[in-house]
């Protein structure tokens, strides 16, 4: 059965020009209407059509600024399309932020009930649960202590654990599941997982392909508005990570303003090169690579890590790595600008395509300043001079990773 | 899905924009408890992290009640009757503060929901709605204030007691309305940020809260009430003294009300669509 019908949905929003801001603009407009400066029009979504069944777990993907917010958007209700329209049967829970709504100075037991009710769930129901609810999140002992002395993992706890005992037909999440502690991520994911399993319909949006890929059965790939590839998971992720190949080992991010990043921090070029700086788009599997990260810190008194996540072509994450030895690991950033370089080891990555995603994050309190997927790509090329992990086989080699290890023969 | 449920399924439709301009009231109904809750935290919240906590919402109505008593009694006389003069300006008062506060805090409401309103459905007319409930809390304080001053002057209430509450109910429809209209706007135009404190000033001068209606000719009368204030304060205090109602004044002040809320359906009904991408 069809739970949700979207037909021709489009969404246009006009950026620059004068959006009336103030009563002066408003009534200087009525009188010079056509003078006006036209309005830029910015079509964040474009003729969308789909459907999805009842019981599917459908992922969105797709890079900053594709649609898939305004998609999240629409179908929560919060914002109406320009044209087409969309029909959801039963009730719809959405959670594009955990924890909305959440008052620092209310206790966790009122704290429950208040995003409870945000969330859409009946007082009767959030009593029925109250007790579940407390138990995952583990904060039994602070229930009646002000929110704000939670730390942030407390918090992100509770606020998960209400919309977790949610309960609707359809359930839209967006990226929530960045936040929060390892374990209780896997958690959340079972949850979810869970929730699926009932024969509920669930859209989740995600940059993380192995959170899509594990969860979803179908995939949306949404590119500049438009749907791009709507299948199987495994098949959208793979097309999705083979285009975004294309991307090149050295980007800039001209524009401050559309630069990925927040108030404190924004991105501004990474690059891929090898020993000697020089930059590279192809890597020899056997010589150390670097990864520059250039950023802008815009404000001080945060303590920012860079980080960086290296992804395969299937969108498995290889590994991850936090800058952990620098001096701004406990001192708070000065403003300006700052380079950092990771160096991955020589005959350590497997051969193949690498998607690196960067990110800038305070832990404490966890703030992602910027994080920006598939931000920069390279090929790693084996060599077949001997001196590799594949010595002198030259056929298909599996793994993510392919270091020459030391073998011991008798 | 469990024969149950599927009676009950609800189908949601999603469109461009919608065609009909009256509320629906019946989803408003479904989402009391919303309605309920944001009330619940706005009281809660309100003095929280002040040193005195409540005794503000008794502070206010007793020291502008001192203020004007002074110099309404001292330098420029009113002539108020059978009624104490500090008792005529509290009972105006309460209506008053309750009107001024809580068209404030409403106006201001979006954008101090910013974030619900950009993650969250809901009928966006309970954000407003729950500031202006919220404000009734005060209320209970100078009400009560007004009840012992009524005492201490040895008020005798009549049967006229009893129709008290219309006009403090007639006063929230008022405050409601004009609250829901300003904080729509508010969300496009910050303008009314500024210009709300001055208009109220205007708006308290022009009111019956320290003169009584009938210091006015009678001819002005009837359009003074156009003021919505101008019926609920006379009434309010005719049925609080026992003295006539004048039906006109109150005739034409609920009418004014009536248009205010029509003004304020529209307007809110045409702009709520946008709130969540200009907010």
């Amino acid at each position: 059965m069809q739970v949700i019908k979207v037909e021709h949905l489009s969404k246009q929003y006009a950026i620059g020009g004068s959006t009336h801001n103030t009563l002066r603009d408003a009534v200087g407009g009525f009188f010079r209407r056509n003078s006006a400066p036209a309005l830029q029009i910015f079509s964040a979504l474009d003729d969308i059509s789909f459907t999805v069944n009842e019981g599917e777990t459908l992922g969105i993907i797709g890079s900053n600024g594709a649609g898939k917010s305004t998609l999240l958007k629409i179908l929560s209700r919060i914002t109406k399309p320009t044209s087409g329209s969309a029909e959801i049967r039963g009730r719809v829970g959405s959670l594009l932020e955990v924890g909305t709504g959440f008052h620092n100075e209310l206790s966790g037991r009122e704290n429950i009930y208040l995003n409870g009710a945000i969330l859409g769930m009946k007082r009767s129901e959030i009593e029925s649960k109250f007790a579940e609810i407390v138990e995952f999140s583990e904060i039994e002992k602070f229930l009646d202590t002000p929110v704000k002395h939670y730390s942030s993992g407390m918090y992100m706890r509770l606020a998960f654990s209400i919309a977790a005992h949610l309960e609707p037909e359809v359930l839209i999440v967006d990226e929530v599941l960045a936040v929060g502690d390892a374990s209780f991520q896997k958690k959340c994911l079972g949850k979810m997982r869970e929730v699926g399993e009932k024969g509920r319909t669930v859209i989740f949006v995600s940059h993380d392909m192995n959170a899509i890929t594990r969860l979803c059965d179908r995939v949306i790939w949404l590119k500049d508005g438009t749907i791009r590839m709507d299948d199987e998971a495994k098949k959208v992720v793979g097309a999705y990570f083979h285009e975004q190949a294309n991307l090149g080992a050295e980007r800039t991010w001209e524009d401050g303003d559309s630069a990925p990043g927040n108030e404190y921090a924004r991105l501004k070029s990474l690059r891929v090169c090898d020993e000697n700086g020089e930059s590279i788009q192809t890597a020899d599997i056997r010589r150390p690579i670097g990864i520059e990260m250039t950023y802008q810190v815009l404000k001080t008194g945060k303590v920012m890590v860079p980080n960086l996540h290296f992804f395969d072509e299937s969108g498995t994450c290889i590994f991850a790595s936090h800058d952990w030895d620098s001096k701004w690991r406990t001192e708070p950033r000065t403003v300006g600008r700052f380079t950092s370089t990771v160096w991955i080891p020589g005959n350590f990555l497997s051969e193949g395509s690498i998607f690196v995603g960067a990110a800038v994050t305070t832990y404490e309190p966890l703030e992602v300043h910027f994080v920006e997927w598939g931000a920069v790509t390279f090929n790693v090329i084996d060599s077949l001079d001997g001196d590799s992990a594949r010595g002198d086989y030259a056929g298909l080699m599996p793994g993510v990773v392919r270091p020459v290890l030391r073998w011991e023969n008798e | 899905m469990s024969s149950e449920q599927a009676e009950t399924v609800k189908i949601i439709h999603i469109e461009p924009r919608d065609s009909h301009l009256g509320l629906d009231l019946r989803e408003l109904w479904a989402y009391r408890e919303l309605l309920y809750f944001l009330t619940l935290r706005d009281i809660k919240i309100r003095y929280k992290q002040t040193a005195i906590g409540v005794a503000w919402a008794v502070l206010q109505p007793v020291v502008t009640t001192a203020i004007f008593t002074v110099i309404f009694s001292t330098w420029a006389r009113f002539e108020t009757g059978d009624i104490a003069y500090p008792l005529f300006v509290l009972s105006a008062l309460v209506i008053w503060l309750f009107a001024s506060t809580s068209i404030t805090v409403a106006s201001n409401s979006f954008v101090n929901n910013a974030n619900l309103v950009t993650k969250v459905y809901f009928p966006r007319l309970i954000v407003p709605f729950a500031a202006t409930l919220a404000s009734l809390f005060d209320l209970i304080f100078s009400v009560a204030i007004l009840l012992i001053l009524m005492v201490y002057y040895g008020v005798v209430p009549t049967t006229q007691l009893l129709l008290a509450p219309i006009f403090v109910i007639l006063a929230l429809v008022m405050v409601a309305a004009f609250g829901t209209l300003l904080s729509a706007l508010t969300v496009r135009y910050r303008d009314v940020k500024f210009a709300l404190p001055f208009s109220l000033q205007v708006w308290m001068i022009a009111s019956p809260i320290f003169y009584p209606v009938s210091m006015l000719s009678e001819k002005w009368r009837l359009t003074y009430a156009i003021n919505p204030l101008t019926g609920v304060i006379d009434g309010f205090r005719s049925s609080l003294f026992g003295l006539p109602f004048n039906w006109p004044i109150i005739g034409v002040s609920s009418l004014s009300i009536l248009v205010l809320c029509f003004v304020s359906v529209v307007v809110f009904k045409r702009m709520e669509d946008d709130f969540a991408d200009i907010i």
